[in-house]
């Protein structure tokens, strides 16, 4: 099988060979291997602890995208019981894209859940690996000439650090992740915050990049159902409510 | 012939298999160079099930270096794309 291999597993071979340099004595070599073994596990640990971390933070993003949803429906309610479709309309769009954005974050966070579980479950395995590797250095010691040592050392190293490099690649991954995850939820926080909807008369004047915007991606048919029901819903609230939008042309 | 998928373990296949894996990436690499990613995505999951309905996981008190490494099976097309180029995972 010589010349097989991944472009990974080159780059970790490149690495161990580095460090198997540093000692010309198997055994030394051996007791440096292990200890910087245990060394690096403790990289391995806190990267996974901080993609926990992460998910927490993602899930409370997640939970004020959810209030900032009910905040706009409120808003739009609000303002069309005033005679205010233009702002009504605007809410609901950034409902909408809240909305959209909403449930593909969860679905990503519960993916992230079972990629933290699968690193959780391969921290175990190099934890084992290590221990393997503690107990097989001190049979390499006792039963291996030096010229023969080299070549058993070069192997369980390898293992080892091969296990490694791909648990820190897989907790790369998984960080990057959540950081674009992050991102795009931050993105959505920033579209209800710049909305200004506290103060619900500012939104009249002139649109913002971030209107225009809204109103390109369209949340268009899903907006004039929700307006109509929520009309309709006023409208049927009493009878005394003022019909809105109309134009008037009845009147 | 040892066998890794990013992100989940190694395994142990026979020999045998070496070749069929190897005609495998290489028409992956075909596939990624006419960006035929259906194409690929076929031939991807065929490599990963042949690594499973042959490979033996490799028990976690074994040491040994993979002769192969897979990229993770929730890589992006453009991801996976990216190791498969040239000679692919399986230099000819």
């Amino acid at each position: 099988m010589a010349g097989l291999g991944g472009r990974m597993s080159t780059v970790v071979k490149a690495k161990i060979s580095k460090l198997l340099d540093r000692a010309e004595d198997p055994a030394e070599t051996l007791d440096y291997g292990y200890q910087k073994q245990v060394e690096l596990l403790q990289n391995v640990k806190k990267g996974i602890a901080d993609v926990t971390t992460s998910k927490k933070r993602l899930q409370m993003q997640s939970q004020k995208i959810e209030q900032s949803v009910v905040k706009l429906d409120t808003q739009a309610r609000q303002a069309l019981s005033q005679g205010r479709e233009d702002l009504a309309r605007a809410a609901l769009e950034r409902k909408t894209v809240a909305q959209t954005e909403l449930q593909s974050l969860d679905t990503q966070i519960e993916q992230l859940a079972s990629q933290q579980e699968q690193l959780t479950a391969n921290e175990k395995k190099l934890r084992a690996k290590i221990e393997a590797f503690r107990t097989k250095k001190e049979v390499i010691k006792a039963q291996y000439s030096a010229a023969e040592a080299q070549v058993k050392i070069s192997e369980a190293a390898n293992g080892v650090g091969e296990e490694m490099a791909d648990l820190g690649l897989a907790i790369q991954r998984a960080e990057d992740k959540t950081e674009e995850m992050r991102a795009r939820a931050g993105a959505v926080e920033e579209l209800e915050a710049a909305g200004t909807f506290d103060d619900l008369s500012q939104l009249g004047e002139g649109q913002d990049d971030i209107d225009r915007e809204l109103a390109q991606l369209g949340a268009g048919a899903q907006v004039d159902d929700e307006l109509a029901a929520m009309k309709a819903e006023l409208g049927s609230g009493g009878s005394d409510s003022p019909q809105i939008g109309d134009g008037g042309e009845s009147k | 012939m040892i066998v890794r998928i990013s992100g989940e373990g190694q395994y142990r296949l026979p020999d045998t298999d070496a070749d069929r894996l190897n005609e495998l990436d290489n028409r992956a690499v075909a596939a990624v160079e006419v960006g035929d990613e259906t194409g690929f995505g076929d031939l991807w999951a065929q490599m990963l099930a042949l690594v499973e309905a042959d490979g033996e996981a490799i028990g976690d008190d074994e040491l040994v270096p993979s002769d192969v490494i897979l990229p993770p099976r929730d890589s992006s097309f453009a991801e996976a794309a990216a190791e498969f180029t040239g000679e692919g995972l399986i230099p000819d």
